[in-house]
């Protein structure tokens, strides 16, 4: 099964509905909510990250029996540093994310703790690609391979 | 402080300030808008804007809850402006709750 | 403790999810960062917050927290009562500060988080 959602960057009334889609979609096939929950969570700050950092985007998932794969593609300033953004309170965030709640510098590390892969590549002034596996059934293969 | 075990970071010279209540907020535009003189602020913001507002506020001091710690440019200022910056694992939920008996009593 | 009996330790109003004041609330958590609060994992919490838009609301949802106290008056649009009532997630007005939304509902017997 696959499904694709545009992102655009900058609009905070929309950030979220592709991660709220994933997470309906998720549930009407039957996975378990604990995977839900930690697939969205991770799905949502990246979606978020595309709005407040991008000029847009766009998300992707794919299911299958073993494993869900988020991919999300933006086209932006790209990440300079990827180590230090993964830092906790590290954040480049504007004045006005911070004041939407968001940009406290958590949200890579919160994407972290609950995906079983996460992999994020990116080009400073082009873009950045990130991509979140969640394996079901087989999670345990996936997360000895992290 | 002591009853409440937090941990000090920064600005022990200010310790002696006088708490007039409790400010709980993460969003600085909030606090600038509607904070009073004398309060505890209680927030997860590290980053040294928090001691400029609490500076421009007259706060009595600043309580980083959930285990966040000030970055090295606020508790620099929170020397220099003697405003403590305190620490605790407690949730803002939880400290704000002991504080709010305390201040009561 | 039930969603009616905070609204009334509160003096609050609910602007959505009337039909729901039976629901059971065991913890709460206040905070504005909505990556803090997406990394709860507890079950029937009540999220107190002056941030009202509508990223709270669907951080609420990707969270599974069914309902939220606005404090210090701050008031809840008709987008985002439209799509906490879509995910059967109660909202709550309050005028109280944080600070004192959280302390009655701490003294009252609310438990934190950890």
């Amino acid at each position: 099964m696959h499904v694709e959602y545009n992102i655009e960057g900058g609009d905070f009334t929309r950030a979220g509905y592709a991660s709220s889609q994933i997470k309906k979609i998720l549930k009407q096939s039957g996975v378990d909510m604990d995977i839900i929950r930690r697939t969205v969570v991770a799905s949502y700050e990246a979606e978020v990250n595309i709005v407040a950092h991008a000029h847009g985007g766009a998300i992707s998932m794919e299911v299958d029996e073993n494993q869900i794969r988020i991919v999300l593609q933006d086209v932006g300033p790209g990440i300079e540093d990827i180590d230090k953004a993964m830092e906790e309170g590290y954040s480049t965030a504007s004045c006005a994310v911070r004041e939407m709640g968001f940009g406290a510098g958590m949200g890579l590390s919160n994407m972290k703790k609950n995906a079983d892969m996460l992999r994020i590549e990116s080009e400073p002034g082009k873009g950045t690609r990130v991509e979140i596996l969640m394996g079901l059934g087989k999670e345990e293969i996936l997360r000895s391979k992290k | 402080m002591k009853a409440l075990g937090l941990t000090v970071y920064s600005g022990e010279k200010g310790l002696d300030r006088r708490v007039s209540g409790g400010y709980v907020s993460d969003l600085l535009s909030d606090v600038m808008g509607n904070a009073d003189e004398g309060q505890v602020w209680v927030t997860l913001q590290t980053h040294k804007n928090v001691m400029a507002i609490a500076s421009l506020k007259d706060l009595a001091a600043v309580i980083l809850v959930s285990g966040h710690k000030p970055d090295v440019n606020t508790a620099h200022q929170s020397e220099e402006e003697a405003i403590p910056v305190l620490g605790t694992h407690l949730s803002a939920f939880d400290v704000t709750g002991k504080m709010y008996e305390l201040i009561k009593k | 403790m039930k969603v009616k009996d905070i609204v009334k330790i509160l003096d609050a109003r609910i602007v959505c999810g009337e039909g729901r004041q039976d629901y059971a609330i065991d913890v709460a958590f206040a905070s504005d960062l909505m990556s803090d609060v997406l990394t709860l994992k507890n079950d029937h919490v009540l999220l107190i917050t002056g941030l009202a838009n509508l990223q709270t609301i669907r951080t609420a949802e990707m969270s599974d927290i069914n309902c939220i106290v606005f404090a210090r008056n701050k008031k809840a649009s008709p987008e985002m009562v439209a799509l906490a009532g879509e995910n059967d997630i109660i909202l709550i007005e309050c005028r109280y500060s944080v600070f004192r939304t959280s302390g009655l509902l701490y003294q009252a017997g609310v438990k934190p988080i950890y």
